[in-house]
């Protein structure tokens, strides 16, 4: 769109426009920020927002005391005694990534297959199997939750990560092969006929010249399963459930936080601030890929 | 090896003879069994073992991957075996093959024993017919999760692709559009646990901590709890939803906002019209069905909500939704039977954006 010569009083109405929800949709963040560096007596005493005419309230004892496992008694630079009950947030970070990385690659291949076959060759029953694969993406989880956690009671996986992966990775599938589908539909038939007469088959095709030139759509994948299995919630609660707290991915953990600190808000931000550094890290390092992503599959909810 | 046992099999000894069909045959087996033993052993070592997490972890990333060629490897080697004519027919198949049954197992099968269960009580043992139903539209606790679904689904929705369209709109007109949309679009990579605990500090009671009570007691107002205020703290909470979800809209809309040729703008321009009349009669019908697309898209997340009301309120306080109710038939009440009859629910409200969906790809000629 853009439109040219635009007037001061317009240019100041947008930017003003654009300016206010930019400062209520940062606000809250800039407050959990801030929080999670305040001693427990500066939080208590005065809003964060005042945070910056006392520069002395600021410490990482809430990190340190977040990622702690054990208890520990310190006294404040109040000169009151606190007893600091771990949050075990290191533990449930090795956790995450644990549960996180399989759940990202398992899908990918298997996926990649299944979009070539279904763009590239024809077959009975591709229309109504691709169709079913389209529906899939936007299966809400819950309709297998009761079916698979008898199906893990049954074989052992229930409480295992096993099982949270082949969870996680079949449920990305839909959107791994309809995203590689969208892409490898636009690689031009000439490419792989001229490749077929030169006596190669589809399999070698799809390893020397399809996941070669589908990176850029594996990524926009790999990053958005990430994100989803990294902030996901349900899926560990269902299938981790009885595995014992040593197990807890961070979207668990801080779940059972926000019950153990209460009101100690300056322990709570640091926490949820623990959980959310990665995937902020990736987000804002890899937003090509991520926007890639999310604009060719914007279905799945 | 193949060259010697086609290649010169007619001059062969009988006993000659049978020793290559047995290496054949061997072959044959053993190409199969061994991505049986990797795919198997993986799966019993990564269920069972109790080697530490890194090397468990690397092993299922290795497992993952190489379990993954290992079949396909097999299938590779398959196809060569069988007649040349038929392998045309059989190779997609065995591309589309393992992406089937895991989506058979996972997804399709699991629908019909959920609408199986539904019909049992809460040990799936005893046939209770429409009773787990009957318990869903009737009982008082699901009648507010019925309410605050629709309450989502509409606001929810609603201020999402409406903030996402503004803040796209204004955002396209403005120097500053790229940093705009990254800190808005923030949201989206974080889980909404985090962005729960974000809004809860914000709804703090205590006006020195939470900003919002700070905000009313400045105006002289007096400091509330708002997460206990029925009805109005599902409106807190779908707050934390439009807060995530609005990113997402504005994302999508803003690549199609780009999309509406500036020519229309100048010539509308031209003929006198302001602003609003451009955003009325060009931009928001030349974006229709992006308009649609997304909001098909969050109307989708608005229905299976869960996170946000089960980390800030576990749904106390009349804010049950189907979603939390689900898990908490589920894990709390142990009753199969009604959680497989409100996931099934769930379910059904989907299917027109399933349908939707399906049938905007039969206009693309895809299926």
């Amino acid at each position: 769109m853009k439109n040219a010569n635009e007037t001061i009083g317009t240019k100041l109405l947008v930017n003003g426009i654009l300016l206010l929800f930019v400062l209520i949709w940062v606000t809250p963040t800039m407050g959990l920020f801030l929080t999670s560096f305040r001693s427990i007596d500066a939080m208590s005493e005065s809003g964060w927002w005042t945070a910056f005419s006392d520069l002395g309230g600021f410490t990482l004892d809430n990190y340190r005391q977040v990622m702690d496992t054990g208890t520990r008694s310190y006294t404040t630079p109040g000169g009151r005694q606190v007893a600091a009950v771990g949050g075990r947030l290191g533990q449930a970070f090795l956790n995450s990534i644990t549960v996180t990385i399989p759940a990202v690659v398992i899908p990918i291949l298997i996926a990649t297959f299944a979009a070539y076959g279904f763009a590239k060759m024809k077959f009975r029953g591709r229309r109504i199997l691709f169709g079913m694969v389209v529906a899939m993406l936007v299966v809400p989880v819950q309709i297998s939750l009761i079916p698979i956690l008898q199906d893990y009671q049954k074989i052992g996986l229930a409480g295992s990560y096993l099982g949270v992966w082949l969870f996680h990775g079949a449920f990305g599938l839909p959107l791994a092969t309809y995203l590689l589908y969208n892409f490898i539909s636009t690689i031009p038939d000439s490419i792989m006929e001229s490749a077929l007469i030169d006596g190669a088959d589809q399999f070698n095709i799809f390893v020397r010249l399809i996941i070669p030139l589908a990176a850029p759509a594996l990524a926009a994948f790999a990053i958005l399963q990430f994100l989803w299995v990294w902030n996901d919630l349900l899926v560990p609660l269902v299938f981790l459930a009885g595995a014992g707290p040593g197990r807890e991915v961070l979207t668990q953990r801080l779940l059972n936080l926000v019950g153990q600190f209460g009101a100690d808000w300056q322990l709570l931000t640091a926490a949820a601030f623990v959980s959310m550094i990665l995937p902020l890290i990736i987000f804002f390092s890899l937003q090509r890929f991520f926007v890639t992503g999310l604009l060719s599959g914007s279905v799945k909810g | 090896m193949r060259d010697v046992m086609t290649g010169s099999g007619k001059e062969l000894s009988l006993p000659a003879q049978i020793g290559v069909a047995l290496v054949r045959l061997s072959v044959s087996i053993a190409i199969p069994l061994l991505t049986f033993l990797v795919l198997w052993g993986g799966f019993v070592f990564l269920r069972d073992s109790g080697a530490s997490q890194l090397v468990i972890t690397a092993v299922a990333v290795f497992w993952g991957i190489g379990g993954v060629v290992c079949l396909y490897w097999t299938a590779y080697w398959f196809l060569t075996r069988i007649p040349k004519k038929w392998r045309p027919k059989v190779e997609p198949y065995l591309f589309i093959g393992p992406a089937v049954v895991a989506l058979a197992w996972f997804i399709t099968i699991p629908v019909f024993r959920t609408g199986y269960f539904s019909f049992f009580d809460r040990y799936s043992e005893n046939w209770v017919g429409l009773r787990n139903f009957a318990y869903i539209f009737t009982h008082r606790t699901m009648l507010i999760a019925w309410r605050n679904n629709v309450i989502w689904l509409v606001f929810g929705t609603g201020f999402s692709v409406l903030f996402g369209f503004i803040i796209a709109y204004v955002a396209d007109r403005s120097r500053w559009e790229v940093y705009a949309k990254a800190l808005i679009f923030m949201p989206m990579a974080i889980s909404m646990v985090g962005a729960s605990i974000i809004w809860r500090f914000v709804y703090a009671l205590n006006p020195d901590i939470g900003l919002l009570n700070a905000i009313v007691t400045a105006f002289g107002g007096t400091e509330t709890n708002w997460l206990i205020v029925r009805p109005w703290n599902n409106f807190f909470l779908i707050t934390v939803f439009i807060w995530g979800q609005t990113g997402f809209a504005m994302i999508v809309l803003s690549t199609a906002i780009k999309g509406v040729p500036v020519e229309l703008l100048e010539a509308s321009r031209v003929d006198g019209a302001n602003n609003w009349v451009q955003v009325t009669s060009i931009v928001i019908p030349y974006i229709k069905s992006t308009i649609m697309t997304v909001s098909t898209a969050i109307i989708i997340a608005s229905l299976k909500t869960f996170d946000v009301v089960f980390t800030m309120t576990q749904g106390m306080d009349g804010t049950e939704v189907l979603a939390s109710q689900q898990y908490k038939q589920m894990f709390t009440y142990f009753n199969y039977g009604r959680g497989a009859a409100i996931a099934l629910i769930i379910l059904l409200a989907v299917i027109p954006v399933v349908v939707y969906n399906v049938l905007q790809f039969r206009k693309r000629g895809d299926i």
